[in-house]
């Protein structure tokens, strides 16, 4: 065991070691950027000092080539803090809570977080927290895998994207209370698109070709053993831009997971033009000014897509149970499975009965009316909430968006929100109840 | 004396291809717009902003190159690998061990990735901007279609190595289609499509069959996301693109404050 984690350590050393000398790179070009340009002594001071932590960390990182591989370890995530996580943070329930909270920390304190200075402490921890994990062998053996490489891209390229967004948001939505207008009036001269913009594409289409060879120089495509029908992987898992579908499956049957609600995810965003009445914020970044439209599009896409994929990709393991970031994907790790569904819950726990069902050798017809009645909790509440609600919403939260938007289009929006809804409350309810289905058919394979 | 470059300039054949003088003036920097059949998709000028990175970061036209990088990439791939149970396998196996520039799959599956990423940025920097709002709704949803068409590109290519990888992702994924309502063999409501008696709808009709041209992930299946892969969705692509480039234009440019 100690020979096969010796081999591993000295394999990432090379990499790691590099990886905090180019960390400690960026952040002294910081500091002299902050000295020279910004003359601002105490934050250069602040970036030297990271820089000089990370060049303390460097020839840690460099040990396994020299020879002495377990002193690596120093600089690894404690054992303490990775036990911690994985035996009381590896779950869905404190997964998605956690990231839930993170973000609605990260939106109501966004004039804090979107401070450059801010922005780039939490990016130097974010990439040492990363660093330091990597020395755990199983967190390496998922981020490492040649294709969650670009996921791991991802993730950043998107806490960028997210945080440039929200900086100039937040500036914009300062000057609207001002009466100014948004940055992105002030640059109204016009220029030449030659050579001005036709120089910008060639330098970007440049720079991808250098990034596109050197990542295929450095990172061979991942190729498995030849395709056989007979041998089942565990896990088995779809591409990665669709393991949030696949994740959604732990809460719903294929029909709705795999067919109903990502056919709503694109009606429902190619409905959003349609739907959003609200004229500001055309054009510049804002987030004040369309609140709604910012919280719906980001708790859709951020929350229920991206960290769903996260979820997917890097910590769900054999037979799709939840494996910790530090912990050994082990297939024989059980996880009790016994939710049931509501009928059960009305008719057997509730009432004291058995689940009616129709007499042996029954038509159709007889059937379909016992397996109504059955059900009949279940299909009550399911009407409720799509006939019930979206009036009882018109008059109450969303008045005035239903006097805006008119009968068809305030409709359609909260049967799209509704749906939206079912998985965060599907997700609830079998984290409280350990409910399975609100309506559980399997004669003709209709569960909910 | 003339330098060579003005000797080239100045030639018959320079002339027939470059209607004008190399753009180094205004007057020729506005013509060189018009004339050259690559650039026209542009407009001759254009607001500050509508370029700054920090406003466009420059997503979409990273996924467009990307889908350049894509097809070129592919089309040489195409001369040399041979989508049949038997081929498969062992020419990407060849490109990975033996083959000179075999690292055109690398560029090729990386490429594919950063595709399906940067379309996503795209989408959510036009969210970010509010730049669906009129007069541009329409242009959104060709782009939805683009980024949907982006997925199932990427999702035909995944089977073609024909490894544990990808069969089993795409069994997974294409299992989702067995479960469509009234069209999947185990979808809700399928049971009820019988003509005397007869299921309308089996394992060998169903949504998944016509998917995958056959009952499981095979040869059929392979030579049918080869064929989607290669020609129909990168055609289909080809056209929205052009649509959303020209109605980028007709809309009123890149978006910006009113």
């Amino acid at each position: 065991m100690h020979g096969n984690e010796d081999q591993f350590l000295e394999g990432v050393s090379g990499f790691l070691g590099t990886y905090f000398l180019l960390l400690s790179i960026m952040n002294a070009i910081a500091a002299y950027y902050c000295w020279q340009r910004l003359k601002k002594n105490n934050l250069a001071g602040l970036w030297m000092g990271f820089a000089v932590l990370f060049l303390i960390m460097s020839p840690f990182g460099y040990a396994g080539v020299n020879g002495s591989p377990e002193t690596m370890k120093w600089i690894g995530v404690p054992s303490v803090i990775k036990d911690f996580i994985d035996l009381q943070l590896a779950n869905a329930v404190a997964y998605t809570l956690g990231t839930t909270l993170l973000l609605v920390v990260l939106y109501f304190g966004r004039r804090f977080f979107v401070k450059p200075v801010v922005a780039w402490i939490g990016l130097n921890l974010s990439l040492m927290v990363t660093g330091m994990s990597i020395i755990d062998m199983e967190f390496a053996a998922i981020v490492t895998k040649p294709d969650n490489v670009p996921i791991v891209a991802m993730v950043f390229l998107l806490g960028f994207f997210t945080w440039l967004a929200g900086y100039r948001a937040v500036q914009n939505d300062d000057r609207h209370e001002q009466g100014l207008e948004p940055l992105e009036a002030l640059d109204n001269e016009k220029v030449l698109v030659w050579p001005d913009l036709v120089y910008t594409e060639m330098i970007c289409m440049v720079a991808l070709t250098a990034i596109l060879i050197l990542w295929a120089i450095g990172l061979t495509a991942p190729l498995e053993e030849p395709a056989s029908s007979v041998k089942t992987p565990n896990p088995s898992k779809a591409p990665w831009y669709f393991l949030g579908l696949q994740e959604m499956l732990v809460y719903f049957d294929p029909w709705m997971a795999g067919v109903v609600l990502p056919s709503l995810v694109v009606v429902g965003l190619m409905a959003i033009p349609f739907l959003d009445y609200n004229k500001e914020g055309n054009g510049y970044y804002t987030i004040n000014q369309r609140k709604f439209a910012y919280i719906t599009f980001q708790l859709g896409f951020l929350e229920l897509w991206i960290t769903l994929i996260i979820l997917g990709t890097f910590l769900r393991g054999p037979n799709w149970n939840f494996f910790g970031p530090y912990e050994i994907w082990d297939p024989h790790k059980v996880e009790a499975l016994n939710s049931i569904s509501l009928s059960q819950y009305f008719w057997v726990k509730g009432l004291g009965v058995a689940l009616p069902s129709a007499p042996e050798g029954s038509d159709m017809l007889t059937q379909i009316g016992f397996i109504t009645y059955r059900e009949f909790p279940g299909i009550l509440l399911t009407l409720a909430y799509f006939i019930v609600l979206p009036p009882l919403m018109a008059v109450t939260v969303f008045k005035s968006f239903f006097v805006k938007m008119g009968f068809v289009r305030y409709m359609v929006m909260a049967n799209l929100l509704l749906f939206m809804a079912l998985l965060p409350l599907k997700m609830v309810l079998r984290w409280t109840l350990n409910l399975q289905y609100i309506i559980n058919v399997p004669e003709y394979f209709l569960n909910l | 004396m003339s330098s060579l470059g003005e000797v080239i300039r100045n030639s018959q054949i320079w002339k027939s291809i470059f209607r004008h003088p190399m753009p180094v003036d205004r007057r020729n920097r506005i013509v060189v717009m018009l004339t050259n059949f690559f650039l026209h998709l542009h407009p001759v000028s254009i607001k500050k902003q509508g370029i700054a990175l920090s406003y466009t970061w420059c997503m979409g036209g990273v996924t467009f190159f990307l889908f350049l990088v894509e097809a070129v990439t592919g089309v040489l791939l195409m001369f040399y690998y041979r989508p049949t149970l038997e081929w498969a396998y062992s020419d990407i196996l060849a490109l990975r061990d033996v083959t000179s520039l075999g690292i055109l799959r690398e560029i090729h599956r990386w490429g594919a990735h950063a595709m399906v990423i940067a379309v996503w940025l795209h989408m959510y920097r036009v969210f970010l901007t509010g730049s669906y709002k009129p007069p541009r709704e329409f242009n959104w949803v060709v782009g939805v279609v683009l980024l949907l068409l982006t997925l199932l590109l990427s999702f035909t290519g995944y089977l073609l190595p024909w490894d544990q990888l990808a069969i089993w992702a795409i069994t997974v994924g294409s299992n989702m289609a067995r479960a469509t309502p009234f069209l999947g063999s185990e979808g809700p409501g399928a049971q009820l499509l019988t003509v005397g008696g007869i299921d309308m709808i089996t394992m060998g009709s169903d949504a998944r069959y016509g998917l995958l041209g056959a009952r499981f992930v095979g040869e059929e299946t392979l030579n049918r996301f080869y064929i989607l892969h290669c020609i129909a969705i990168p055609l289909a692509v080809a056209l929205l693109l052009a649509i959303h480039f020209w109605r980028v234009r007709k809309d009123g440019g890149i978006s910006g404050p009113l």
